[in-house]
């Protein structure tokens, strides 16, 4: 899968970067889907005794074994696979809970794992500077309707229909960090019914 | 003077020597009333009238930031310096009316942290009294790590320990106890944010050490006010005011520029803040730059000085003020 470049943005729109493996008193690698390839691009420069001190955490998606089991085989001192984030979730929390201030975190794959990942590291008490992102796989926005507050995953069409309160929202740049998800608003606010056609604009 | 703060008027209501090297010296507002709120970590700058030399040094306020009765500094005196610690133990008497800045604030805690750190050595532990007065205000979780010579000089490390037990640890050098610093970061949890303040070399270590380690940059703050350095007399051409200005062996370039009655602006007087930078118009020879504000770029450049700490050699210079 190759490397999106994101069209410039408004500032409140998170940019990504590149993994690289930092020196530190333990490493937390978070990832999803395609976010397996940027590990195993960080896994060429580093020697065992970096992953002795790892903790991988994935979540394959859609991607089923194909990047699990190349994982696994880096030797981490601990590594996980969940179903979903929602799976996944006690154990992030937990392993924050338990490392201490030197410890390296690393994001990767999607935005709406980057985005939730950072969140309960930056709730744990890391500056969100000091977190490592890089962008693989799908475009897939994770969205928040700001009329009824609910969030849609993985929406990749603009419009797109708010899956908890059916409202056709427009898709913004404007980002929360807090929430991990993009802003929708109403698409039709002021001209009821007047909905534009669906792009699809995320893959 | 512009300089960037307000002054405040007040009047010397304690001296008190606290050990062979450190007096304390308490302000209250003259004429009575309180002075303004500052949190835990701010310096206040200290004019002292000394014949016609007037000497302006920062200090840390250690006291309560929510007394607003009264200010406490401590100094230490320096036999070695330039004469304005020497000037706050000598001549500096209770009774006395002097001019203060209003609390400046460059240390301050970062309050999202989940445990502050705070790593002291000798004088360097002033402006922690007063961060740590603030926390245990609010209830903050902190731990303070002090290094001094020797028990005797070892300001206020007794009454520290006992008002806030348990989370005072002392190290004294006459017995060769040092802070075990690896050890100490690696065990912080998530979220805990370190300060230093007290000798150059100790603030090295810690930024070395804590990023050798994997802390965050934004996770470790330190303070330092750096002694203007003396060196070879100097010549400024000031392109603004159109004055030409003689910088002595012993005095600052900004303290040249304030005595030639030149606008220039000042937080700390000590290389940290930023607030003197002055643009160079012009010069011929090298900069002696001392400061930590400016990049190594800019510092190369040639186009910045902070006449607070840093010196010029060389046959001209002219600067935008
Ligand atoms: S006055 Fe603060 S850097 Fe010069």
């Amino acid at each position: 899968m190759s490397k999106t470049q994101f069209p410039p943005s408004i500032t409140s729109r998170p940019v990504y970067g590149e993994l690289e493996a930092r020196s530190g008193s333990g490493h937390l690698m978070i990832a999803d889907a395609e976010g397996a390839e940027a590990i195993l691009d960080l896994a060429k420069s580093v020697d065992k005794a970096f992953w002795a001190k790892a903790h991988i955490i994935y979540i394959p998606k859609t991607t089923g074994t194909a990047y699990s089991s190349q994982l696994e085989e880096l030797g981490a001192g601990q590594f996980y696979a969940g179903p979903s984030y929602e799976a996944a979730q006690s154990r992030i929390r937990r392993a924050l809970q338990d490392c201490h201030m030197g410890t390296q975190v690393y994001l990767s794959g999607t935005e709406g794992l980057m985005g939730q990942a950072m969140a309960e590291a930056t709730a744990a008490g890391i500056p969100h500077t000091a977190i490592q992102t890089e962008h693989r796989g799908s475009t897939a926005r994770r969205m928040q309707c700001v009329h009824c507050k609910g969030i849609t995953e993985d929406v990749t069409t603009d419009p797109f229909e708010c899956s908890h309160c059916g409202l056709s929202l427009f898709v913004r740049d404007h980002y929360s960090r807090r929430l991990a998800a993009f802003q929708g608003v109403r698409v039709d606010a002021e001209d009821p019914g007047n909905i534009p056609e669906k792009v699809e604009l995320f893959k | 003077m512009s300089a960037g703060t307000a002054k405040l008027n007040v009047t010397v209501a304690e001296v008190k020597p606290v050990n062979d090297l450190v007096t304390r010296f308490k302000f209250v507002r003259t004429g009575g009333g309180d002075l303004p709120t500052f949190s835990g970590g701010a310096h206040t700058v200290v004019e002292m009238q000394d014949g016609d030399i007037t000497r302006l040094n920062a200090y840390s306020l250690m006291s309560n930031p929510a007394d607003r009765g009264a200010y406490t500094i401590s100094v230490r005196r320096d036999d070695q310096g330039r004469g304005g610690s020497r000037f706050m133990h000598g001549r500096v008497k209770e009774g006395m009316e002097m001019v203060i800045s209003n609390p400046v604030n460059l240390f301050s805690l970062d309050l999202r942290a989940k445990k502050h750190l705070m790593l002291a050595g000798g004088i360097g532990i002033t402006p922690f009294m007063a961060q740590m007065h603030q926390l245990a205000m609010m209830g903050g979780h902190f731990e303070l790590h002090y290094a001094v010579r020797t028990a005797s000089l070892g300001t206020y490390a007794k009454e520290l320990s006992e008002r806030y037990p348990g989370k005072v640890h002392i190290y004294h050098d006459d017995q060769n106890e040092a802070i075990d610093l690896k050890t100490l970061l690696a065990n912080q949890p998530l979220g805990t944010h370190v300060y230093v303040c007290g000798p150059k070399g100790m603030i090295n270590w810690v930024h070395s050490t804590a990023g050798e380690m994997g802390w965050p940059r934004e996770a470790v703050h330190s303070e330092e006010f750096l002694a203007p350095a003396s060196g070879k007399p100097f010549e400024v051409k000031c392109a603004v005011s159109n004055k030409i200005v003689q910088v002595g062996e012993h005095q600052s370039l900004l303290e040249a520029l304030e005595a030639a009655g030149i606008d220039a602006p000042y937080l700390c007087r000590g290389g940290a803040c930023g607030q003197c930078e002055t643009n160079v118009i012009g010069y011929d020879g090298k900069f002696l730059h001392y400061d930590h504000w400016l990049t190594d770029e800019q510092k190369a450049g040639g186009k910045h000085i902070m006449p607070c700490v840093s010196r010029f050699e060389g046959k001209t210079l002219v600067l935008d003020r």
